[in-house]
């Protein structure tokens, strides 16, 4: 070795243990060098426990990733609570997590009044609100609260992606919307007219409203069919589409129909309506099936379905909200995973605004990505048409 | 049942209280002023909430525990009280303390309203129709035409009050927590002590009978009708503020906030507390507030098999609500005492006839 060599080597050794020696551990509460507190509300009883499944998904997704070593490191210590779906009872919980348990972040809380009811208190706190499991828009609002982030498509996305099929497909479209009069709605609308862009005032020839409290939508899907309408983009709740998809066959109208995800469930929505009736809709979805036989074969189904047996033996492996709280984990695990030693709160947010990333049980295309103003990680999704069995996925992705 | 009016009938002759009993009254007060020092801001969130769950539940009481009017739609004037506060707070820009009177005033009217059809319901079906209320208010609240009070399902964020002066107290500084505490204790206080100015005396009395025999007590002169609206509306005022306390606290009222498992709940309070008892309510309040947290933490697959266990538990040892257990002790323990040798220091005072 001669002297160039060596002072070459040397200087290599010097910066390989100068590297971690420079980077500094850092802690904020409920993180230290040996286990990080991740705090997570989700409804384990009242009306919305069907959600718990997430939560404890969620759990069992952490047993996993602590077995295997913990991140960087660090065993991760969940704190999962129960706030009954009382927004409430979530304050409650969320003054526990941040007051008495110390947790380093709130994980998924789930509902928008839940979410709404804390986004206050967090940002004051500047603890994060992160993955927050609601498809309200407004979570991503980096301005105003730079502590909350959302996480599943935001329903003006989902409602874009249904305006760039359209446009993609039938740009002389004659559109018909019936939606629900809340916020929900009317987030889901604005984002397709957003989305229809300037065309939208031409397109849309009937936009048309109900009540939650309204026994049927009979009169508005009358009104929408007179309308002259050749397509139908359908904002409702799970009773209602039901409602609305069985009134347009009774009326004998046809048109190409668009159904939000929130009933996109086959159970109880397309067979209550008469699967018949419903052959040929479409929807959108961002996540792996597991009843679809497409996805039951390869190594990610293997992981997850190990998992599933290992980790999670009490959950139902056809259930959906199984995939949501393994992949809102692994979401997780990889913001802890780049913060490295640098386990503050202020990390963790800079962390979750630069994802870039691809997760196993995603639909293939679909990617989590953000940025310093853009707090939406997940706004890709794909078309699926329904063929009188299963949702069919139709391959392109979509949105941003 | 019977008994009750028995006990409550012969109201015990003044007693002067001695030197220990004035004690023990400081001593609790000193505890009470002392307490949201000693413990981290989340517990004091908590007593906050027991203290505002007491005055709801003390509200219930009356109606059923002591004038045996059964209401399963008290969770819609705690809807009612906590939207009033909200709405006059972050729309009128009122002062929190000025929402209270206004939640009480326009619950007493609802309530006395509602009073109306009790008259001609009694029983079961009273609850039934009282259950209509509960859930029709949370919808009602999200209605359109004053979605722009109410903010839809999206509800309302409150500001919380910040304390009008600094304290520092065990190395604890007096933050919004600590002085809603004060707050909700002053306004708990003084609602308890209407409680019991009303309930002790002549109205008291009136209630019981009507509960226990109403044709005996029209017999007596009781004017039945009114006495049973005015209860309504009573009771509800009392569920109202606590409602406005409830939403100034939390700082936040939507419609799911209000479920209509909710007046399940402050029923369930009253009946653990113990009938027509007015401490009991404090009881009632410490269960509702804990015994979900409890039932969480034993169980995250059966949180309410939990709670559902918890409840058969206490009726089953407790039939009397805690109240009633804790009377009965009081009772063998005053008769152990009166077969021991009187001691002489005991004044004569102490005992009853």
């Amino acid at each position: 070795m001669n002297r160039k060599q060596f002072t070459f080597a040397a200087a290599a050794v010097a910066l390989a243990f100068a590297a971690p020696a420079g980077a500094q551990k850092k802690y904020d509460p409920g993180a230290d060098d040996k286990e990080i507190k991740i705090g997570a509300i989700h409804p384990y009883s009242g009306p919305a426990s069907a959600y718990g499944t997430i939560g404890k998904a969620i759990g069992a997704y952490f047993a996993k990733v602590n077995d295997e070593g913990g991140v960087n490191g660090r065993k991760i210590k969940y704190i999962p609570l129960d706030d009954g779906y009382n927004p409430a009872k979530t304050v409650e919980m969320a003054r526990k997590l941040v007051e008495e348990d110390e947790a380093l972040l709130v994980f998924n809380p789930l509902g928008t009044a839940s979410n709404t009811a804390i986004q206050k208190y967090l940002n004051q706190k500047k603890v994060p609100q992160l993955f927050v499991a609601t498809g309200a828009t407004k979570w991503g609002d980096p301005k105003n609260f730079p502590w909350t982030m959302g996480w599943q498509p935001a329903y003006q996305s989902e409602a874009k992606i249904f305006a760039a099929h359209i446009l993609e497909t039938k740009p002389n479209a004659k559109i018909a919307v019936l939606f629900q009069n809340d916020d929900y709605g009317k987030d889901y609308l604005k984002g397709f007219e957003d989305g229809l862009g300037d065309k939208a005032k031409g397109m849309i020839v009937a936009k048309i409203s109900y009540e939650v409290t309204d026994p049927t939508v009979d009169s508005q899907m009358l009104s929408l069919k007179a309308s002259g309408a050749d397509t139908f983009f359908n904002i409702t709740t799970p009773k209602f589409a039901a409602l609305a998809i069985k009134k347009a066959a009774e009326i004998g109208w046809k048109p190409t129909h668009y159904l939000n995800s929130v009933s996109a469930s086959v159970g109880s929505v397309l067979t209550p309506a008469g699967v018949d009736n419903a052959v040929g809709i479409y929807t959108a979805s961002y996540l792996k099936d597991p009843t679809d036989p497409q996805f039951q074969k390869g190594k990610e189904w293997d992981d997850w379905l190990g998992w599933m047996k290992k980790y999670n033996a009490a959950g139902d492996i056809k259930d959906v909200n199984n995939v949501y709280g393994y992949t809102a984990a692994q979401g997780l695990v990889q913001v802890l995973k780049q913060c490295g030693d640098n386990l503050t709160r202020e990390n963790v947010m800079k962390q979750a605004a630069s994802l870039d990333l691809t997760l196993p049980m995603l639909l293939p295309g679909v990617v989590v990505k953000t940025s310093a103003d853009d707090f939406y990680p997940l706004e890709r999704e794909m078309l699926a048409r329904f063929d009188g069995k299963t949702w069919v996925l139709q391959g392109k992705v979509y949105g941003r | 049942m019977n008994d009750l009016a028995a006990r409550s009938a012969l109201t015990p002759p003044r007693r002067r209280h001695g030197l220990g009993w004035w004690l023990a009254i400081a001593a609790v007060a000193v505890a009470l002023v002392l307490l949201p020092f000693l413990v981290k801001n989340y517990r004091v969130f908590q007593f906050n909430l027991v203290l505002v769950y007491a005055i709801a539940v003390l509200g219930l009481n009356m109606l059923t525990g002591y004038n045996g009017q059964i209401s399963l739609g008290h969770g819609a004037f705690y809807a009612i009280g906590g939207y009033a506060a909200a709405v006059l707070m972050e729309r009128a820009g009122l002062p929190y303390g000025a929402t209270l009177p206004v939640a009480a005033l326009l619950c007493f009217v609802l309530g006395f309203l509602m009073g109306f059809p009790a008259l001609r319901l009694g029983g079961h079906y009273l609850a039934l129709a009282t259950l209509a209320l509960a859930l029709a208010v949370p919808q009602l609240l999200k209605h359109k035409a004053i979605e722009g009070w109410t903010g839809g399902v999206q509800g309302i964020v409150l500001t919380k009050p910040e304390p009008p002066f600094t304290l520092r107290l065990f190395g604890q500084s007096l933050n919004a927590d600590r002085w809603l505490y004060f707050v909700t204790l002053a306004v708990g206080a003084l609602m308890f002590l209407l409680a019991w100015n009303l309930l002790r005396g002549r109205v008291g009395r009136a209630l019981i009978a009507i509960r226990d025999h109403p044709i005996a007590a029209a017999a007596m002169g009781i004017n039945l009708p009114l006495y049973k609206s005015l209860t309504f509306g009573v009771s509800a005022a009392f569920t109202g503020v606590a409602g406005a306390l409830g939403a100034v606290v939390v700082a936040f009222v939507s419609p799911d906030s209000y479920g209509s498992f909710l007046s399940i709940t402050i029923l369930v309070g009253v009946v653990i507390g113990g009938l027509a008892s007015i401490p009991g309510a404090i009881f009632g309040a410490i269960f509702i507030q804990y015994v979900p947290n409890l039932a969480d933490e034993i169980s995250k697959s059966a949180p309410w098999a939990i709670y559902g266990i918890f409840l058969i538990v206490f009726m089953y040892l407790m039939p009397g609500g805690v109240m009633g257990i804790l009377r009965k002790a009081w009772a063998r323990w005053r008769v152990g005492a009166a077969a021991a040798p009187p001691s002489p220091a005991a004044p004569q005072g102490e005992h009853r006839p």
